[in-house]
């Protein structure tokens, strides 16, 4: 079957890809909305959705009360609702970037996705190769092209709304997402000082961070990133919350002083695309986030994906299949993305919004010179050790 | 394939850019100085020099042209008043044009002169970023340096520009 595959030409092969990684992420983010009700209900101590039922399965004696309360439906009648519902467009608006700017928040949010690798597995020449639409040896660079161009569509539908709260709204998220872009960029620069050995071509490929966190038992080169360079860590966690625009960051927004920020004018479809958006940016950020600083598809650090596998080939004969390993790999991986979707709610339901003021201080004043810092300090530590 | 590549995008990133001059909406404008930015970068990946793509994305696509949004709307600009045409923009324009000319011709006699360029360039310098940081610290290390002084001193006049300074008091 999968020689069939491959023998396909190659734009139709990608094709197939890239439209099996949109339909494994809309759900995923559609999915995310769903888990932030049940966590956030958790976290505030209140039952959560627990009513919603199809009228067909609520027949059933013993199975259905215990479905309604999970209320797991809710997720196809909150999709229903932004269907079926009225899809307002108010009188005042600039009609073509109002209806633009939601399409263009899903356009960087799905496109990123083809750079990120989410599993690994082994050739039969016996070489790890990358679960990866795009294995671009720009890699992270590229996510951070693409993921820029998300300011768009927060600056257009605040602007095209033509009102003022929205409008407010854009303005803050456009300075937001600049500033904070620059401490993410420094905060990432050590990993691929530390990844690119002297001598190398260079790659800020995400797949080499991720083969520089392989190594097997506990000794310095195998340390996942994100325990030999927690600050780093750190920055770029702190920035990708400011990116995402979640809580306590999300400054488009803020309904409590501007109402809804710049997606008040929106309605039914067209808002929940960019909730969908926001949801598919917080996947993509944790799973880079996964990559660089924990390990990626590797279950623990000095224990890497190979190194399992070939371990369970004394029990399994094909544990070192491509299928298994390749189905194991993402796995791991993304129920390392799941748990920082969890710390996006988790940080959301914890923490207060941060002031309009506070956010520009904390990016410039204190990330900023920390990034710098930071980046100057393994600059000459690696330069040390010298490898 | 590629050649219609090269066609299809070399003529979306000069719609664009007539776009940017002809429109009368500034945001409009904007928005076509982006898309023409894109064009440009898929012109990049043609030549393989994959790291000019991104950063040209990144820089100015994703920051510079998101500023210039940013300016038009928060002064909400309209289209200004036609100057009235003058004899120095014939001038100025008359310039231009043979400068361009002057730039296609030398372009033209470049390619087909000398040894075909393919050739002369073994491994092309955009796809190694290596070959790009050697370069930027050996060959252009005085261009960037400059450039970088170029930058910190426009900053530095926009602030000084910009901030109204009234006593002592305020500088500090």
């Amino acid at each position: 079957m999968l020689d069939f595959f491959f023998h396909w030409p190659l734009w139709a092969q990608s094709a197939v890809k890239g439209l099996a990684v949109i339909a494994v992420l809309f759900p995923f983010a559609a999915a995310c909305s769903m888990a932030e009700r049940k966590i956030c209900a958790w976290i505030q101590g209140r039952p959560g959705p627990n009513r919603t039922i199809v009228p067909w399965l609520a027949w059933i004696p013993v199975i259905a009360p215990f479905l309604q309360r999970l209320g797991l439906f809710q997720l196809a009648a909150d999709g229903g609702k932004f269907v079926f519902k009225e899809d307002p467009i108010p009188g005042h608006v600039n009609k073509l970037y109002f209806v633009l700017a939601p399409i263009l928040a899903m356009i960087p949010a799905l496109t990123t996705v083809t750079i990120v690798p989410f599993g690994a597995y082994f050739n039969q020449a016996g070489q790890l190769v990358p679960l990866v639409l795009a294995n671009v040896d720009i890699g992270l660079l590229a996510v951070f092209a693409i993921s820029s161009l998300g300011v768009y569509s927060v600056i257009l539908a605040g602007w095209a709304s033509n009102s003022k709260y929205p409008f407010l709204g854009s303005i803050r998220a456009s300075a937001q997402l600049i500033s904070y872009e620059l401490s993410m960029t420094l905060s990432v620069l050590p990993v691929f000082l530390w990844i690119n050995k002297p001598g190398g071509a260079g790659t800020l490929s995400l797949f080499a961070a991720v083969e520089a966190q392989s190594g097997q038992g506990l000794h310095f080169d195998s340390l996942w990133l994100g325990i030999w360079m927690p600050v780093s860590a750190f920055i770029f966690l702190v920035a990708l919350f400011a990116e995402t625009n979640r809580q306590p960051f999300d400054m488009a927004e803020s309904e409590a002083d501007l109402v809804g920020g710049f997606h008040t004018e929106y309605g039914a479809f067209k808002w929940s695309l960019f909730f969908v958006a926001e949801y598919a940016h917080m996947i993509v950020g944790s799973g880079v986030f996964t990559l660089m600083f924990l390990g990626g598809w590797n279950p623990l650090p000095g224990l890497p994906l190979a190194a399992v596998v070939h371990g369970l080939e004394h029990w399994i004969s094909w544990a070192s299949h491509p299928a298994f390993m390749g189905v194991l790999g993402v796995l791991i991986f993304l129920g390392k993305v799941a748990f920082f979707i969890f710390f996006f709610m988790w940080v959301r339901w914890t923490l207060p919004r941060f002031r309009y003021d506070q956010i520009m201080k904390l990016g410039w004043q204190k990330l900023l010179p920390l990034a710098i810092g930071n980046l100057i300090f393994y600059a000459l530590l690696i330069a040390l050790i010298d490898r | 394939m590629s050649d219609f590549l090269f066609y299809l995008i070399a003529v979306f990133t000069a719609g664009c850019a007539v776009g940017v001059v002809a429109n009368k909406n500034a945001v409009n404008a904007a928005m076509c100085l982006m898309l023409c930015l894109m064009g440009i970068a898929s012109l990049f990946v043609l030549l393989d020099a994959y790291l000019l793509a991104a950063l040209l994305v990144l820089v100015y696509a994703g920051a510079v042209v998101a500023l210039f949004l940013f300016i038009v709307m928060l002064l909400d600009m309209q289209g200004g008043v036609k100057r009235p045409f003058r004899k120095m923009t014939a001038l100025a324009s008359t310039v231009a044009l043979a400068l361009m000319l002057v730039g296609v011709c030398m372009l033209r006699n470049r390619v087909s002169g000398g040894a075909a360029p393919t050739a002369a360039l073994a491994a092309p310098v955009g796809t190694v970023l290596k070959n790009y940081a050697e370069l930027l610290f050996t060959t252009y290390l005085l261009p960037v340096q400059i450039m970088g002084f170029l930058l910190l001193i426009a900053m530095l006049g926009v602030i000084v520009l910009s901030k109204k300074f009234e006593g002592m008091e305020d500088i500090k």
